[in-house]
């Protein structure tokens, strides 16, 4: 059952040709979401007068392979282990939703695209992978729903509470992946399994269209403002920042004084203190 | 002047949140990023912006430390107990950082406790010092007013 492809039983009843159509005009709904967010906010704008400033308050040049590297790094670090995340359980849900995302949707499209009927049969993988996706998908969005979700977990506003036009991202995530899965596991039960697909339709409609409206813009963002504080450590800049120094260096401690010397690199009785508890004494 | 929020680098932890003594710092419902929801309030106190894991609160300095046009940053490093501050001026001339211990003695020790100090005496309370202490903590006319006393509940979570 999860090893064959839901779309090309689907093609019985819809023609390939207008999935194919759908999906590319989801994805050209996110790029003209993107662009139209990118210009409302003014982020590249914004970007490029960070950049500027840092420019100006750096006290080292940087070449051009040391920003590649430090782009690389980015990548590394930041976009694909979502190492920007402090809080473990965030990080992980982080990562479980967005490659569940990019699973999902790549396999949707190789499906779409290069299996579209019965009459080419999709190698096991691509429906195994499309179903993993989803669920990875529903395991890292609902669990960040329930618990992680800030509103739930810092201003008390329950699981079952919407809050805004943050959750609309959310939504249609978790919209999409549910009703993909349900879809796919009630083939052969028509008029049930047909009302999950229209569902699952209508919630990548919602989900891709709402770009400008939904925190979706923020896969593009993110990289670029985590490379930018990269490039402000190592150029010096720091954004005003101070530096972070090593304690047990004589150097700092004849600097600042106020030190006291047998506090040494990690002093020992220091410890977590505002971190040391989830903020969630609303 | 109030606290501010640089939206690319929060990620909506709550930490601040948590911590502002005034309960103004809040998460918008459209970005989930913090801000804060009533600058006409905001002490300044520097919580926020100690409190942040990812240095995206900012808040100008007062006049009597840091001139017009300033920028003033802190870092608060409890794992390693040091609080370091740096200080701009806008002609570029001065550039300072400041680093000390935030404290020497050991984390979770030796907090001093408020009700283990008795409260004021009534002499205290005519005296010079204490005189002017606003009615309404209704020392001289009773308890001090409470949420029950008021016939007032508490209701959990953020409503704005």
């Amino acid at each position: 059952m999860i090893a064959s492809n839901p779309f090309a039983e689907l093609a019985v009843v819809i023609p390939p040709t207008a999935m194919q159509a759908y999906v590319v005009l989801m994805i050209l709904l996110v790029v003209a979401g993107t662009i139209l967010d990118m210009l409302h906010k003014k982020s590249a704008q914004y970007f490029f007068e960070n950049a500027r400033k840092a420019k100006k308050n750096a006290t080292r040049t940087l070449g051009a392979g040391e920003k590649s590297a430090l782009a690389l790094k980015t990548v590394a670090n930041e976009v694909l282990t979502s190492g920007e995340f402090a809080n473990p359980k965030r990080r992980i849900s982080h990562l479980f939703t967005m490659y569940g995302f990019i699973i999902f949707v790549v396999t949707t499209a190789i499906l779409i695209f290069a299996y579209p009927t019965l009459n080419d049969p999709a190698p096991a993988i691509l429906p195994l992978l499309w179903h993993l996706g989803a669920a990875m998908l529903c395991l890292g969005g609902y669990w960040f729903w329930f618990s992680i979700r800030v509103d739930v977990a810092s201003e008390g506003v329950k699981w079952y509470q919407l809050n805004g036009r943050g959750d609309l991202f959310i939504i249609g995530l978790l919209g999409m992946a549910t009703f993909a899965l349900l879809w796919s596991f009630t083939r052969g039960a028509d008029t049930l399994s047909m009302l999950f697909f229209v569902l699952f339709v209508a919630f990548s409609t919602l989900l891709f269209g709402s770009v400008y409206w939904s925190k979706f813009a923020h896969m593009f963002f993110k990289p670029a403002a985590a490379f930018q504080k990269r490039v402000i450590k190592a150029d010096g800049s720091r954004e005003n920042m101070p530096a972070i120094y090593d304690l047990s260096d004589p150097e700092v401690q004849s600097r600042f004084p106020d030190i006291p010397t047998y506090m040494g690199a990690n002093p020992p009785n220091m410890g977590l203190g505002i971190k040391r508890e989830a903020p969630n004494h609303f | 002047m109030p606290t501010f929020v640089y939206m690319t680098r929060c990620d909506g932890c709550g930490h601040c949140v948590d911590i502002c003594p005034s309960d103004i710092m809040h998460i918008d419902k459209v970005t989930r990023r913090a801000y804060n929801i009533e600058p006409n309030m905001c002490w300044e106190c520097y919580s926020c912006v100690k409190a942040c894991p990812h240095d995206a609160i900012d808040v100008r300095g007062y006049a009597d430390f840091a001139p017009l046009g300033h920028s003033v940053r802190v870092r608060r490093d409890e794992e390693k107990g040091v609080i370091a501050w740096r200080i701009k001026f806008r002609n570029g001339e001065k550039d300072m950082e400041l680093l000390a211990p935030i404290t020497t003695k050991p984390w979770g020790k030796h907090i001093p406790q408020l009700s283990d100090v008795p409260a004021p005496s009534q002499a205290m309370r005519d005296s010079q010092l204490l005189f002017n202490e606003p009615k309404y903590i209704r020392l001289d006319e009773g308890e001090l007013h409470t949420l029950e006393s008021n016939g007032l509940v508490m209701k959990e979570g953020v409503y704005y």
